[in-house]
């Protein structure tokens, strides 16, 4: 038996510096960001590359908040971002559970089909989406954007929720039946509880997808007051300048929610849950 | 407590049948173990009867009355898995008040029940802990528990202990038969550990390849096995099974040497001479039924192992009582006792005795 094995100490020194080096790689734009949103318009030119601005105002957030639609583009994000999140996780958990725990016949094939479905470029069905969207009279509504965002996110959920339901083992439902409950009573008591990390991570996935996207958002959306954010953004672009600081103000703000989004859900994301179930 | 019917039972997956023809009836208050090789069916035919997997045709019966189509919740059964299948987010208490939770009686019930069950079961200091603070012992003890407090019509067993170590497995194995005795339900219990069979059964019910093979209590099996399956399978060491070709008065092996069997044997058919090693007593070299040598010699303290090759049958193996002072590279004779051999015929039958 060999003795154990001291740490060498240069490794560690190197492993910190590496993870030093990954995180200010990492967070160095939204240091930018935010160093912007705090300098005010005179020096933005003139500090350009400089660090930390000599003067730092928070002007730009004032601004933005109350004297552009920024929180009306905000409260709109909101809005479809949760309906996507909330309805994709339904439909995906739903359709997930089937796949990982049922025999049906074309099982295979809408498999297939969903995989299919992830392998074309958003720009190419964009045109034909408008269409469908103009003729249900859907367009300038953040209905639209909700329907289009689930459709979207519903595949690739779906693959993430089942391979939750598989690392739930079947026993437990098999158990909960023998103890008395129908299999519903088994899902809702039983697997539900455990898939709740699953179901923050499939949330979260959704939720930052739909913030962000600015494509489809754009294409279907052209009146000031169902804009969301990411095309809200872009009226800070004028025809002959860019309105940097504001721009970047509004940025600041609009990474508040995903950040509070995932604090809430982080504790459902930390892995073993399920573990002592059984054997091991 | 419920006497338990199955009348020809089978179960397909689309054409492949796993389980044919199975026809068993259990007492009320009977212990009856499902032993055989792995994918024999034993645990399909468990969880037919707990309900958790269809039955393609025959009837399942409790008392009389028709269960096939029954949910699992509605038969009143009770099953302990093997890998325990506790509940990972609730507290030892509710894992095991679960069922009583689930039909919603009085809390002050539940409690009670709980209680009791957790002093029989040695578990009242670990109530408020979740199952992944538990040890193997503890979470099977806990998985008993839940099926204890529901005080069920009869409870099934998938090979409970396989997943504990050695010592454990003895342990519980005694706390289990113990449980029987307290509670006299009827109980059907799946393993592939033939001691645990042999240990536990009043019956059992011995499955290969999806049919039954014998069912008999555990000195049945080992005294008048129905066929050279159940013979090799039932028994440690296992039976040494011997080629060999029927005469007027015995058998002929391989290697020309004659063994006298006693008349009530019938040897004309017999194909196959069945010893079990135990059965084998070692004489002086040059005297016995067949000459061998030594190959391997284990001692155990109690008993002696002695492997043996015989020329022109290949090894069989002897185990006798106590020390028995061999070497390996001696040369013995072997003597079988006559009375505890078997004959097998052509498809592996048993030959049964005529007296």
């Amino acid at each position: 038996m060999p003795a154990v094995r001291k740490t060498n100490p240069a490794l560690v020194v190197g492993k910190y510096a590496a993870l030093a080096f990954y995180l200010i790689f990492a967070l160095f734009p939204l240091y930018w960001l935010l160093k912007i949103g705090l300098t005010p318009d005179a020096l933005i030119y003139s500090e350009g590359t400089r660090l930390f601005p000599s003067e730092i105002t928070f002007s730009n957030f004032t601004t933005v908040i109350f004297q552009t639609d920024f929180v009306a583009y905000f409260r709109n994000s909101l809005v479809v971002s949760l309906g996507a999140a909330f309805f994709t996780t339904l439909f995906a958990a739903g359709a997930g559970y089937a796949f990982s725990r049922f025999v049906f016949a074309g099982k295979r094939i809408i498999i297939a089909l969903m995989l299919v479905t992830q392998m074309f470029p958003l720009l190419m069905i964009i045109a034909p989406i408008y269409r469908i969207v103009a003729d249900l009279g859907l367009l300038n509504s953040l209905t639209s954007l909700i329907v289009v965002y689930t459709a979207f996110n519903i595949p690739f959920a779906t693959f993430l929720m089942q391979s939750f339901f598989d690392g739930i083992p079947k026993d437990l439902e098999d158990a909960a039946m023998m103890d008395g409950c129908s299999r519903f009573q088994a899902l809702r008591k039983v697997v539900f509880p455990l898939t709740l990390p699953g179901l923050g991570a499939t949330l979260g996935f959704v939720f930052t997808a739909a913030w962000s996207e600015l494509l489809f958002a754009l294409m279907l959306i052209s009146k000031n007051d169902a804009m969301t954010f990411p095309v809200g953004l872009l009226t800070f672009v004028s025809k002959f300048s860019v309105d940097w600081g504001q721009m970047m103000a509004a940025g600041v703000l609009a990474l508040i929610p995903s950040c509070l989004f995932f604090i809430f859900i982080q504790r459902y994301l930390v892995q073993g849950l399920t573990s002592g179930a059984v054997k091991g | 407590m419920a006497r338990i019917e199955l009348r020809d039972v089978a179960k397909r997956y689309g054409s492949i049948e796993v389980l044919r023809d199975i026809n068993l009836e259990i007492q009320d208050g009977e212990f009856i173990v499902l032993v055989g090789p792995s994918g024999c069916g034993k645990s399909t035919l468990l969880r037919m009867v707990a309900g958790l997997e269809p039955i393609s045709s025959g009837d399942f019966l409790i008392d009389g009355e028709r269960m096939n189509d029954v949910r699992p919740r509605d038969r009143d059964i009770a099953m302990v898995f093997q890998s325990y299948a506790l509940y990972p987010h609730m507290d030892v208490a509710r894992n095991m008040g679960f069922s009583m939770e689930i039909r919603k009686d009085p809390v002050a019930d539940r409690k009670s029940k709980v209680s009791q069950a957790a002093e029989t079961l040695g578990l009242t200091k670990l109530m408020d802990r979740l199952p992944k603070a538990l040890s193997g012992g503890q979470r099977q003890r806990v998985a008993m528990g839940r099926a204890i407090i529901r005080d069920p019509q009869a409870f099934l067993f998938d090979e409970p202990l396989s997943n504990l170590d050695a010592a454990l497995r003895v342990e519980m194995r005694l706390e289990i038969a113990r449980l029987h005795q307290k509670l006299s339900a009827t109980m059907i219990y799946v393993t592939h550990d033939q001691v645990e069979a042999l240990t536990l059964a009043d019956r059992i019910v011995v499955l290969n390849g999806g049919d039954i093979q014998q069912v008999g209590s555990p000195l049945e099996l080992y005294e008048r096995p129905a066929n050279k399956f159940v013979a090799q399978f039932i028994g440690s060491p296992t039976m040494n099974v011997v080629p060999v070709t029927g005469t007027d008065a015995g058998v002929t092996a391989g290697n020309g040497a004659e063994i006298r069997l006693p008349d009530q044997l019938l040897t004309a058919q017999a194909k196959e001479l069945g010893v079990r090693p135990e059965h084998i007593d070692v004489v002086d070299n040059g005297t016995g039924d067949l000459s061998a040598m030594a190959d391997v010699v284990e001692h155990l303290g109690s008993d002696t192992n002695i492997y043996v090759n015989v020329e022109g049958i290949g090894s069989m193996m002897v185990r006798k009582h106590g020390n028995i002072p061999v070497k390996s590279g001696e040369r013995l004779g072997l003597r079988i006792q006559t009375e505890n051999a078997h004959l097998f015929a052509e498809d592996g039958t048993a030959l049964r005795r005529v007296a």
